[in-house]
């Protein structure tokens, strides 16, 4: 904690504002290496980007210099593990009201030790009020930026990098808030910013856009009208008032001017035929609540015809809704929405943005940015350094005053390299890579929730013995769990705090909590170990397999696959046999498996498959180290590259749980071509590929995957993609629908999910997919 | 400006007309408040109307009314209205008898022969306040003296006739703080003078004892067919009525070719309710015709004759049914065709209460109808539609004519409380493209809300002294000048009513700049959607029509400049005279076509 503004607290005025108690290492994050600013100054909020690097620690592995033979012995690793510091790049975002502008710039300048940068770039209505306050306060030159220009680039650059971004809107239902998935072409869309007015832009392209129009009536009308008819001079106790009031008190409906004849007619008599109609009276008093709410509607409704008629006139079906009228309000989300459907009957979408009010901001971040092509990455969200949708950041509520005010984050990293869709996609539009929606189903919620729960403790003594040399350790990870424990809190009472919750976001959630707190990979020991073992069995397993008939050892490979799944550190029930039982072999793995026919069967079909002609290529992407990757995956890889097939390896670009890492992959792949000659020549001549995912995550998203990937998929022309373990097939990909074979296998090694999908624990999963001519 | 300004008492319109027997009202005579000069009442007492120019003396006017009972013979009530506005008066007079007391004389166009309405006529300008144009504030259009019109029923005889008959006397009446009631009594053909009437609002009237049509039905109707002369023709009277959400439209065709024979059979409410309407121009404290929109000389159904335009508030919608259960209008077996919500709304009231049965029809087909047909009569031998030459140049913007011959396809954009925009394609192919609550409703809620004015006529008087730009946030407030990136002008609204979002702008404002703040949002508004929907249904002609627009200059030129300025001259704005009657002369139309079919 610090006390901001203490060096201001001399001057005059506003000395409450300045003695704002801001706790700094949960706002203003990796200020001391922060280099570029931007400034968005609205109304009532300021928006600050700025970009910082963030150093944290990162397992490395790589090989031990000397030939393969030393690993013959047992008590050699098969590489080494080494924790380097590794510099990432990191988008802060931080939005505040106004009234904390001055104490915030006070702090940035007493914490800003770069001094390289000599330029902010400011947008917004107040950029121009505030100008001479942030040229005195931080020294840097006020550079004003357009405001639609940056709002543009900074909705193109959410919709492109932050998925499930934008979502829909539905007051009665359960969730109100229903999120998109990300759609691979995000142009042409239409974007309608209700600020004090209405500016309706369609934008084709990253740089072109065209104004296509507006309307006066806006928030300020809004804001000025109800001021006018109800005293009431705040933009937000407003809405409050509308949403208390019956308009119908005010407004003329169709009933009154029908009377009851309207339902024989056909006719909504609950459609507002004239706005205010009933007002036209002088001996009538009229409750501020119902003006309020007549405004609301009336001003709502006008948008949205407007919106729709501009849609329509441009044919577009996406409408993309921002400004201060819209921000976060489920009042007036509410009414546009319903206006929306009701002008378009249902053709056109009112969609709203989860980081709209960051819009301005990152867009003249981007513009100031972009000598370093900031567009040429993709970008993540990090749910560890950003509140959640709506969320009152629960972690900072203990250091505020019981004032109003709160502070908001983003927090975008920047991948090391673009990702993509997975050209295999059958339509790239619909997919969706989860299967259960966690926001939707509240039973599910409840029970992964309370799963995540109960096993942090794990976690937390994992991620402690994975660094025994660190003194800090222990406190990290009690910091690692305080965290995630709150997020886990904000999830059960807005499950849509970051786009649609699932097991996935779950996971990808935590990771980016332990990597918060410098815990890059609490499993890289386990892994190493696990990997050693396997390839000591590696040769053995290969033989037997090799003595068994085609067909039988054609089972036998997918059996091993799906045993090899059994190994894994993510799944509760087996981390406890696994800790408990570490002599818990590949054999009895086997034996735990369900016999045939399993939960989910097409073995059949896929043994018939085999019989035919080879694949061209096949795309696989692993799971977890050791037995599963180097007794499952690599038999299994072998056997294809046997049969003329070429094998893209797939694997994870940064660590999760026990997942193979790309890099774990490339030695224990370089391990097994050292003992079996068809990897080897494979290997060799380029028919074995390893690549990277780009992702870090235990769970798979075909969407966004390495750009590298999806360029060999197409070169080679795969024809089968391997998708394998309960995150990637199940939790993740079970209904994706691909234009190629696909077989996504699985173990269900979660009794709750297992008994969801009919089964019991450790029922097996084979799905065997060809798509429909 | 027609402007109703009840001077007290609590006549209304609705009272007063369309009884079977006409009722006696005096408040068909709106009083202008004395003292009040920016106001002038258009007293159209007895037979005829005239215009209060603003000097009007209060007991000039007093006077006139007191010509109402001329009608006395049909029972004629008066009803005092002290001009300062007061309480009501009881009738000095006893009503006169029934309707039939009139004696029918032959009677030529030309009026030159006496007849009871010349007397009246007469009767009543002798001491009327004169007959100056009625013009205050009716825009491009003011009302014209009724008088100065050949064909007006009233209007051909020059005044000073002194009585006739023994209905004339009573145009004496010499009550000077007495207007006129005409009290229909009982139904056609009853014979003598009833007792006197009270002079109460008719509601609280002794109900007529039920009319002797217990033999109701075919007897009466086909001497109502042959009153309107022909066997396929509708019998008079011929009305078409649209109850809209805010006014309801009424269009009354007077046939001026009547025969003597006919004139003989006309039965007596039905010709009270004639000589009611066509002589006066305001009814009740509501009503009022706007004489200026008068069609002359009109041909409708093989009969010649004007058609009359009226206008009341829906509110007195009840009265007005109360009404046609008193004077047991139902006698007349009249289909009333009447369009708008209200004909829905209203229909079960009239029925019980009435006892009448509305032919109801739909409002947009009777908008285009009635829009089509006038505009192919004409008005008065002068185009019906017209534009605004240099909409863009406020110095050169001027009104000029439009032919609207071959009008497809148009966009109609109708604006009463609400706004409806169709797509008409062909006479009968349109389509209903959208609406907007924010009509003329929203304008007038809005400024009682912001301003406390009551009326209309009240918010778009503050409405042309005001100044929006005070009210409203320009693109300059916020850019400082022209918003270069999008094209946008600096003198462009911004946001309307951006401004009071600052409480100094609040505090700094006057009602004025409300009031023409709140004119221009809704009118910009309209013509924002409605270009955008022009653009969609790909058609360059925009007809704006609908009460909205009555005496609203402001209004038509915003409409014209918008039309123009952001289409860059693609599109035009075209305006009609008789802007918000179309629905209800669709609905006479289709008065004609149920007789057709029969």
């Amino acid at each position: 904690m610090a006390e901001c503004g203490a060096s201001g607290s001399g001057s005059s005025g506003d000395s409450l504002d300045k003695s704002i108690t801001l706790p700094p290492d949960e706002i203003f994050r990796n200020l001391e290496n922060a280099k570029r600013f931007a400034i968005d100054i609205g109304g009532s909020l300021t928006k600050l980007a700025y970009y910082s690097t963030v150093q944290h620690k990162v397992a490395k592995v790589r090989s031990f210099d000397h030939s393969g033979k030393d690993t013959e012995q047992d008590h050699e690793p098969p590489y080494e593990i080494s924790v380097q510091e590794e510099v990432t790049a990191r988008l802060h975002f931080v939005k505040f009201e106004n009234t904390y502008i001055e104490a915030c710039l006070d702090f940035i300048k007493d914490h800003l030790v770069n001094t390289e940068t000599k330029v902010i770039q400011a947008t917004g209505g107040g950029a121009y009020k505030f100008k001479d306050l942030i040229e005195e306060k931080l020294q840097l030159k006020v550079d004003k930026e357009d405001v639609m220009t940056c709002l543009i680039k900074g909705c193109n650059f959410v919709l492109k990098n932050i998925p499930h971004e934008a979502f829909v809107y539905q007051k009665d239902a359960d969730p109100e808030f229903r999120f998109q998935t990300n759609h691979p072409n995000i142009f042409p869309y239409l974007l309608v910013n209700i600020g004090s007015g209405v500016s309706i832009v369609k934008v084709e392209t990253e740089d072109r856009f065209e104004w296509i129009g507006g309307s006066s009536i806006g928030g300020g009308t809004f804001w000025g009208l109800g001021a006018l008819l109800t005293k009431t001079k705040k933009f937000d106790e407003l809405l409050h008032l509308a949403s208390k009031g019956q308009h119908t008190n005010v407004d003329m409906l169709v009933q009154d001017i029908y009377g009851g004849a309207h339902q024989t007619l056909g006719l909504s008599g609950n459609l507002i035929a004239s706005s205010f109609g009933k007002s036209a009276t002088a001996d009538k008093e009229f409750s501020k609540e119902d003006m309020a709410k007549s405004l609301l509607h009336m001003i709502s409704n006008d948008i949205g015809q407007l919106a729709c008629l501009y849609a329509r006139l441009h044919c577009l079906d996406r409408v993309y809704f921002g400004g201060f009228f819209i921000r976060g309000h489920p009042v007036t989300m509410r009414t546009i929405t319903y206006s929306i459907n009701f002008f378009s009957k249902g053709e056109v979408q009112a969609l709203f943005l989860r980081h709209e009010g960051y819009l301005g901001a990152i867009g003249a971040f981007l513009k100031g940015a972009e000598q370093d092509n900031p567009n040429q990455y993709s970008w993540g969200e990090n749910y560890a350094g950003s509140s959640g949708l709506m969320s009152s950041s629960p972690e900072l509520c203990p250091t505020q005053r019981a004032r109003s005010g709160t502070f908001d984050l983003l927090e975008m990293d920047r991948l090391e390299r673009p990702l993509v869709s997975l050209p295999l996609l059958l339509d790239p539009p619909s997919y969706v890579p989860d299967t259960v929606d966690l926001t939707d189903d509240a039973l599910a919620r409840k029970y992964w929730l309370t799963c995540f729960e109960e096993a942090l403790d794990g976690v937390v003594k994992r991620a402690v013995a994975s660094q025994p040399g660190s003194v800090d350790a222990a406190e990290r990870a009690e910091k690692f769990r305080q965290k995630y424990w709150n997020k886990l809190q904000t999830l059960r009472h807005q499950p849509f705090a970051y786009g649609t919750l699932t097991v996935r976001s779950l996971l990808d959630t935590r990771e980016h909590c332990l990597n918060e707190f410098n815990f890059p990979d609490p499993y890289s020991k386990v892994k190493q170990k696990d990997n050693g073992v396997a390839l000591k069995c590696f040769q053995r397993v290969v033989h037997s397999l090799d003595a068994l008939g085609w067909e039988e050892r054609q089972l036998a490979l997918v059996k091993g696959l799906l045993a090899g799944n059994v190994f894994d550190w993510g799944a509760k029930a087996v981390s406890e046999v696994l800790e408990s039982d570490p002599q818990f072999g590949f054999e009895e793995a086997k034996k735990k498996l369900q016999e045939r026919p399993w939960l989910v069967d097409s073995y059949s079909r896929w043994l018939q498959r085999l019989k035919g002609p080879p694949h061209k290529c096949a795309l696989i992407f692993a799971d977890n180290s050791g037995v599963d990757v180097i007794l499952g995956v690599f038999p299994f890889v072998r056997e294809l590259l046997s049969r003329g097939t070429e094998v893209i390896l797939a694997c994870n670009s940064g660590p999760a749980l026990n997942d193979v890492t790309h890099s774990e992959a490339l030695l224990v792949a370089e391990r097994v071509a050292a003992m079996d000659a068809v990897v080897r020549s494979a290997l060799r001549e380029e028919r074995l590929l390893l690549v990277q995912t780009g992702s870090s995550s235990p769970c798979l998203d075909l969407s966004r995957l390495d750009k590298g990937l999806a360029v060999l998929v197409r070169e080679r022309g795969a024809d089968l993609v391997v998708i394998e373990g309960m995150g990637r097939a199940v939790h993740t990909n079970y209904h994706a629908a691909l234009r190629c074979e696909s077989l996504k296998l699985a173990v269900l090694k979660n009794s709750w999910l297992a008994e969801r999908l009919g089964g019991r624990l450790f029922s097996v999963i084979f799905k065997y997919e060809v798509p429909a001519e | 400006m027609l402007k109703l300004v009840g001077g007290g008492g609590g006549q209304y319109w609705a009272c007063s007309v369309t009884g079977t027997g006409l009722g006696g009202e005096g408040a068909v005579f709106e009083v202008a408040r004395v003292g009040d000069p920016g106001k002038a009442g258009c007293v159209g007492p007895a037979w005829g109307c005239v215009g209060i120019p603003d000097s009007a003396p209060g007991a000039g006017m007093l006077q006139a009314g007191a010509a109402g009972p001329a009608r006395g013979g049909q029972g004629a009530e008066e009803e005092g209205e002290p001009a300062g506005g007061g309480e009501e008066r009881q009738p000095r007079h006893p009503p006169a008898p029934a309707l039939r007391l009139l004696n029918r004389k032959p009677r030529g166009r030309s009026g030159e022969i006496k007849t009871t309405e010349n007397d009246l006529q007469r009767g009543r300008l002798s001491r009327g306040p004169r007959s100056a144009p009625p013009a205050l504030g009716m825009g491009d259009h003011g009302g014209l003296p009724e008088r100065s019109d050949p064909h007006a029923p009233g209007s051909p005889a020059v005044a000073g006739a002194v009585a006739v008959n023994g209905l004339l006397h009573n145009g004496f009446h010499p009550t000077p703080v007495q207007l006129p009631r005409l009290c229909g009594r009982g139904p056609a053909g009853v014979g003598d003078a009833g007792p006197p009437r009270l002079p109460l609002q008719p509601e609280l009237q002794p109900q007529p004892p039920p009319p002797q049509h217990d033999s109701p039905a075919k007897k009466c109707r086909l001497r109502r067919r042959m009153d309107s002369g022909r066997k396929n023709r509708p019998p008079f009277p011929w009305f078409g009525m649209d109850i809209g959400g805010t006014l309801v439209k009424l269009v009354y065709f007077e046939p001026k070719d009547i025969t003597a024979e006919e004139e003989q059979e006309e039965v007596e409410n039905l010709k009270s309710i004639r000589k009611y309407l066509t002589s006066n121009t305001a009814y009740g404290k509501t009503g009022i015709r706007d004489v200026h929109l008068e069609l002359k000389n009109l041909t409708m159904c093989g009969r010649k004759g004007n058609l009359h335009f009226i206008r009341f508030p829906s509110c007195a919608m009840h009265r007005f049914i109360q009404m046609g259960s008193e004077k047991n209008f139902s006698s007349l077996h009249t289909t009333l065709c009447a369009t708008g919500g209200g004909a829905f709304k209203f229909e079960e009231d009239f029925r019980t209460i009435a006892d009448l049965q509305l032919h109801k029809l739909d409002e947009l087909d009777c908008l285009i109808q009635g829009l089509l047909y006038v505009d192919s009569v004409g008005f008065n031998g002068k185009p019906e539609c017209y534009y605004f030459e240099n909409p863009t140049n406020p110095e050169l913007c001027q009104k000029k004519p439009y032919c609207l011959d071959n009008p497809y396809p148009m966009l109609l954009v109708n604006m009463g409380s609400g706004v409806s925009i169709l797509a008409v394609y062909s006479k009968d192919n349109y389509k209903r493209v959208t609406g907007t609550s924010l009509g003329g409703g929203t304008f007038l809620g809005l400024c009682c809300l912001l301003t406390g004015c009551e009326t209309f006529e009240e918010a778009l008087e503050m409405a042309a002294k005001g100044d929006s730009t005070n009210v409203d946030k320009l693109v300059k407030d916020i850019y400082g000048g022209d918003y270069e990136r999008f094209g946008l002008q600096g003198s462009a609204v911004a946001s309307s009513f951006g401004n009071m979002m600052s409480k100094e702008k609040r505090d700094s404002i006057s009602k004025e700049d409300l009031a023409r703040a709140t004119l221009v949002t809704i009118t910009n508004n309209i013509g924002s959607i409605a270009r955008m929907c022009a653009l969609n249904e790909n058609i360059d002609r925009v007809v704006f029509v609908g009460n909205f627009l009555r005496i609203n200059m402001v209004s038509m030129k915003l409409l014209a400049y918008a039309m123009d300025f952001w289409s860059k001259g693609q599109l035009k704005a075209l305006f009609l005279e008789h802007e918000g009657y179309f629905g209800a002369v669709g609905a006479l139309l289709e008065l004609f076509k149920m007789s057709d079919d029969q």
